[in-house]
C-alpha cells in the first residue's frame, strides 16, 4: 500500500509545511502588499499547478491521437478538468488579492484578461466534447482541440501580459519572480512546498476521478 | 492505508490539543488578572490561531480524501 501511495503522504507533508511556514515564515516588507505577499504560496501556486495539469492533459491527448486508446482520452479530460478547477481558484483568489492591493476586484489587467480567455478556451473543450454523441469522434476531435487550446495558453498567459504594461509583476519584459519581489526564504517555501504540495493534491483528486470513471465503465460492461 | 488513516486521526487530535493548550493558557492568564497578551497562541497578533484553524481544515480535507480513496479501492477490489 505504502509503495503505491507514498506521493499522497508527500502531498500532505508539503501542504502542512506550506501552511505553517507560509504564515509564520518571515517575508520581505513592502508597501501596499504588506502581509498579502504570502498569497504567493496560494494564488500564484494555483496558476503553476493549472499549467502543470494542462501540460499533462495535452500529453495524454497526443498519446490518444497516436494510439487511439480510450483510457488516454479519459486521462486528458480529467487532468484538463482539474486544471480548470485550479485556474478558476486562481482567478477568484486573484481578484480578492487585487481588491485590497490594486483597489478593484477586476481591473482589466492584461494578465487577468488573458487568464480569463485561456479558461474560456478550456471550457469550450468540454462544450465541444459533450456536444458530440459519437464517443470515438468526440474523443478524437476534442483531442485535436486540446492541442490548439494548449497552444493558445502561450500567447494568452505567457506572452501578451509580458509585453504590455501590467499591474502584475513581470510586465514590460521583466521577469515575474525576480529577486526584487521575493527573496530566497519565500522561494524555498514556494518551490519546495506550495508547488509540489498543491500539484500532488490535484493529482490525487484527478486519479480518484479517473479510477471512478474506469470502474463505472467496467461495471457498465458487466451489466 | 488504515495505519495512515489512524496516523492522521492522531495528528488531527494533536493539532486540536495544541489549540486547547493555548486556550487553557489564555484562561489561566485571565484568572491571574495579569494580561499576558503575547503568550503561546496569543503571540504575533494571534497568527498561530489562524495557522491552527487552517491546519485543522487541511487535516479534515485529507481525512475525507483518504476515506474516499479507500472506498474506491474497495469498489475496485470487489468488482474485479
Amino acid at each position: 500500500m505504502l509503495r503505491k501511495n507514498w506521493w499522497k503522504i508527500l502531498s500532505i507533508i508539503f501542504l502542512f509545511y506550506t501552511l505553517t511556514a507560509g504564515f509564520l515564515g518571515r517575508v520581505p516588507v513592502k508597501p501596499i502588499l504588506n502581509e498579502t505577499i504570502r498569497n504567493l504560496y496560494f494564488h500564484v501556486a494555483m496558476w503553476f499547478v493549472m499549467m502543470i495539469f494542462f501540460i499533462v492533459s495535452v500529453i495524454y491527448s497526443i498519446k490518444y491521437l497516436r494510439h487511439n486508446l480510450p483510457v488516454d482520452d479519459m486521462y486528458a479530460v480529467e487532468y484538463a478538468r482539474t486544471g480548470i478547477v485550479f485556474g478558476v481558484l486562481g482567478l477568484l483568489t486573484g481578484s480578492v488579492w487585487a481588491k485590497y492591493t490594486w483597489g478593484d476586484f477586476w481591473s482589466n489587467d492584461p494578465k487577468q484578461l488573458g487568464a480569463a480567455i485561456a479558461l474560456l478556451i478550456y471550457l469550450a473543450y468540454f462544450v465541444l466534447r459533450n456536444s458530440l454523441t459519437d464517443l470515438d469522434k468526440s474523443a478524437r476531435i476534442s483531442a485535436v482541440y486540446n492541442v490548439f487550446a494548449f497552444a493558445m495558453l502561450f500567447p494568452t498567459i505567457w506572452i501578451i501580459p509580458r509585453l504590455v504594461e501590467s499591474l502584475h509583476p513581470g510586465g514590460m519584459g521583466n521577469p515575474a519572480l525576480n529577486t526584487k519581489d521575493i527573496d530566497s526564504r519565500m522561494r524555498v517555501i514556494f518551490y519546495f512546498g506550495a508547488i509540489p504540495g498543491w500539484a500532488l493534491l490535484g493529482t490525487w483528486i484527478t486519479t480518484l476521478r479517473i479510477r471512478l470513471q474506469i470502474f463505472s465503465l467496467n461495471h457498465e460492461r458487466h451489466v | 492505508m488504515s495505519g495512515m488513516y489512524r496516523f492522521f486521526l492522531r495528528l488531527f487530535f494533536s493539532v486540536a490539543g495544541i489549540g486547547m493548550a493555548g486556550w487553557l493558557q489564555a484562561q489561566d492568564s485571565l484568572q491571574s488578572e495579569k494580561p499576558q497578551m503575547a503568550d503561546g497562541m496569543r503571540a504575533s497578533g494571534k497568527i498561530y490561531v489562524v495557522v491552527a484553524v487552517l491546519l485543522m481544515i487541511l487535516t479534515g480535507i485529507f481525512i475525507y480524501l483518504i476515506r474516499l480513496d479507500r472506498k474506491i479501492s474497495r469498489l475496485e477490489k470487489n468488482n474485479k
